[in-house]
């Protein structure tokens, strides 16, 4: 294992802890950027989808992952980001840039009112309170049809940024790098919240509340402040999936979607901005490669198709399961693992990972 | 003025009386003992004095003022730091982001500009660590600096909490039982720290400790309580021959063996 030798404090609140680091990294952001010349229009459409599912998830790891709130209510403030972003731009002619901030206020501002009731709540019981959160939010959208649409949902406009048009269909490129450029943000934003007071008061909470509480870390204000910013990501991952499901109505944000949230950062590997993007890479390809595998199926063993009901779900379930019995850090967890076998080859031990507790307190019901 | 003040607090849990009519007073650089059998309502008078309980009567004062109506989150800001019985650090975090956390209470940088980690946040950031690195200097931490809680010896974590006490730069720091469960070579270490944390840091101490050995080395004054109320006050050599002392810690009638 590489451990870079800081000489400086400065060293030790950069972003990157050596130049190689940062060298991958621009790679990495190079590709991303050049990936629509490289991708045919469907694979690019696939592509925008991860990186919504990775804003979403960045938004549920600062709550889950970092603060340590379980939350199956997350489905929800996608639908409040979703719905106020596309009726801000419908009813009051506000521009995309203006809508979609402040559809993520919005979404931010529901979960502190959600936050204040619900703090004094754990593991389990948090987790019924916000899972109650979304059947409501389906209710509600139902409800108030003039504004929502009822059953029949909305129709996203069509985004104008500088006279450009930004559509998911017309030009799925420019559609790609709006998704990105805001997925660059929030990562950049999460992981200076990380370096700063306010990530190490999350990380306080998380580990002993009675502890946090001695430095001084009002535990009830911080647990607003990380529903507050988590539910502002979550709004904004919501409003572009407005665009990028193009019409929507209540049953896109039901309850199997807060639970595919909460599975995407476990599978990806909880408490790292990492495992939100490996979990949403998971996600997006796991659905894809059961189809393509269903052909496959179907043509190796010539029956009329493999179509059982509910394969998508069990596939998951299972993941889910193999994930949490053998690897609770999840696809995180694992590269690094892999990574440190072979800087260390030949001198990897099979316990070098091994923790006294194996779990975060987020996963454990108290 | 002292800089604590305990005035006839009577804390009840149920049925319980964990601690009744107790006054004492702590005065600024001292190093004050509590010490107590078993169920002494030790650990309740730490928790009155951070805040982590209420009590049915009686007032605590700090500098004067009453800390009834704050909670324990305020006490940092207040200058009084503490370390917990059965130790209560992060565990999932280094030893210096351990140390950070002290440092919460101190923090000035808005919320907005922590999350676009302004020129501001950067340079209290580093100001930060340089506070952190005087407590690992101080405490001989740099082995572990970068180390995580989990896999550290218990009796490092034991330095590491009272290290994180002493980075929030208290005027009062109160230590549950610093020296329980550390090897001999480990407890005559923290008794040098405890004196050094008065005299170099000039920080006033109260501590619970069972460990006479260490309470008589280091302690002003003692304060011993049994089943909630004050058996005797006073220097160690003079509590130690107390008759209310012995009874309490030997029972009634007790008579030392010949």
């Amino acid at each position: 294992m590489r451990v870079p030798f800081k000489t400086s404090h400065r060293h030790d609140i950069r972003l990157f802890a050596d130049r190689y680091q940062a060298l991958r990294y621009a790679a990495l952001l190079t590709l991303a950027i050049a990936l629509p010349f490289l991708l045919d229009d469907f694979m690019i459409g696939e592509v925008t989808g991860v990186l919504i599912w990775a804003i979403g998830g960045m938004g549920l790891m600062i709550l889950t992952g970092h603060a340590g709130q379980i939350s199956l209510g997350h489905a929800a403030f996608l639908a409040v980001g979703c719905y106020a972003n596309v009726i801000l731009m419908d009813r009051f002619g506000l521009p995309f840039p203006v809508s979609f901030t402040l559809a993520g206020i919005v979404a931010g501002l529901a979960g502190v009112l959600v936050a204040v009731p619900v703090f004094r709540l754990h593991g389990i019981y948090l987790a019924i309170a916000t899972l109650a959160l979304t059947m409501l939010v389906e209710d509600i959208i139902v409800l108030t049809e003039p504004w929502t649409g009822g059953v029949v949902g909305l129709t996203a406009p069509t985004i104008t940024i500088a006279g450009m048009d930004v559509d998911r269909f017309s030009s799925p490129d420019r559609f790609y790098w709006l998704c990105l450029s805001i997925t660059l943000l929030v990562t950049l934003a999460y992981c200076n919240i990380l370096r700063a007071p306010l990530g190490r008061a999350f990380l306080a909470i998380r580990d002993s509340e009675a502890s946090a509480q001695a430095m001084g870390v009002h535990v009830a204000r911080t647990k607003a402040a990380a529903f507050g910013l988590s539910c502002l990501v979550t709004g904004w991952a919501g409003a572009l999936l407005g665009h990028y499901f193009y019409t929507f109505n209540h049953e896109v944000f039901t309850v199997v979607v807060s639970i595919q949230l909460l599975l995407m950062i476990v599978i990806g590997g909880i408490g790292s901005i990492h495992g939100a993007f490996y979990g949403a890479f998971v996600v997006g390809v796991i659905p894809q490669a059961i189809n393509i595998s269903r052909d496959w199926v179907t043509a190796v063993l010539g029956t009329s198709g493999v179509a059982v009901p509910g394969l998508e779900t069990g596939v998951f379930g299972l993941i889910l399961v193999l994930f949490i019995l053998f690897e609770p850090y999840g696809v995180h967890g694992r590269i690094t693992k892999w990574k440190t076998y072979f800087e260390l080859f030949p001198f990897y031990r099979r316990d070098l990972f091994r923790r006294q507790k194996s779990y975060l307190k987020t996963e454990r019901i108290r | 003025m002292s800089l604590l003040e305990v005035s006839d607090v009577t804390v009840r849990f149920g049925g319980i009386t964990a601690l009744a009519d107790v006054t004492c007073s702590v005065e600024s650089g001292e190093i004050f003992a509590i010490v107590g059998p078993n169920g002494a309502g030790k650990s309740t008078l730490f928790n009155l004095i951070s805040r982590f309980c209420e009590p049915d009567s009686g007032d605590v004062r700090l500098n004067g003022r009453s800390l009834l109506d704050r909670a324990a989150a305020d006490m940092a800001a207040l200058g009084v730091a503490r370390t917990f019985q059965n130790i209560d650090l992060f565990e999932t975090s280094t030893v210096l982001q351990n140390l950070l956390i002290g440092r919460h209470a101190r923090r000035q940088a808005s919320f907005a500009s922590q999350i676009v980690f302004s020129p501001a946040v950067r340079r209290e950031e580093i100001a930060h660590r340089e506070a952190a690195e005087r407590i690992i200097d101080f405490l001989d931490l740099h082995a572990h600096r970068e180390q995580r809680i989990a896999g550290l010896p218990y009796g490092t974590r034991k330095v590491v909490e009272v290290g994180r006490a002493l980075a929030m730069e208290p005027r009062l720091v109160l230590l549950d039982e610093p020296a329980s469960g550390l090897s001999p070579e480990e407890a005559r270490d923290m008794r040098f720290w405890i004196s050094d944390i008065r005299t170099e840091l000039g920080i006033t101490i109260v501590m619970v400790e069972h460990d006479m050995g260490l309470v008589s080395a280091v302690s002003d004054r003692v304060l011993v309580l049994a089943e909630g109320r004050v058996v005797a006050l006073g220097t160690p050599a003079e509590v130690q021959s107390d008759p209310g002392v012995v009874q309490a810690f030997l029972g009634v009638g007790a008579e030392p063996e010949a």
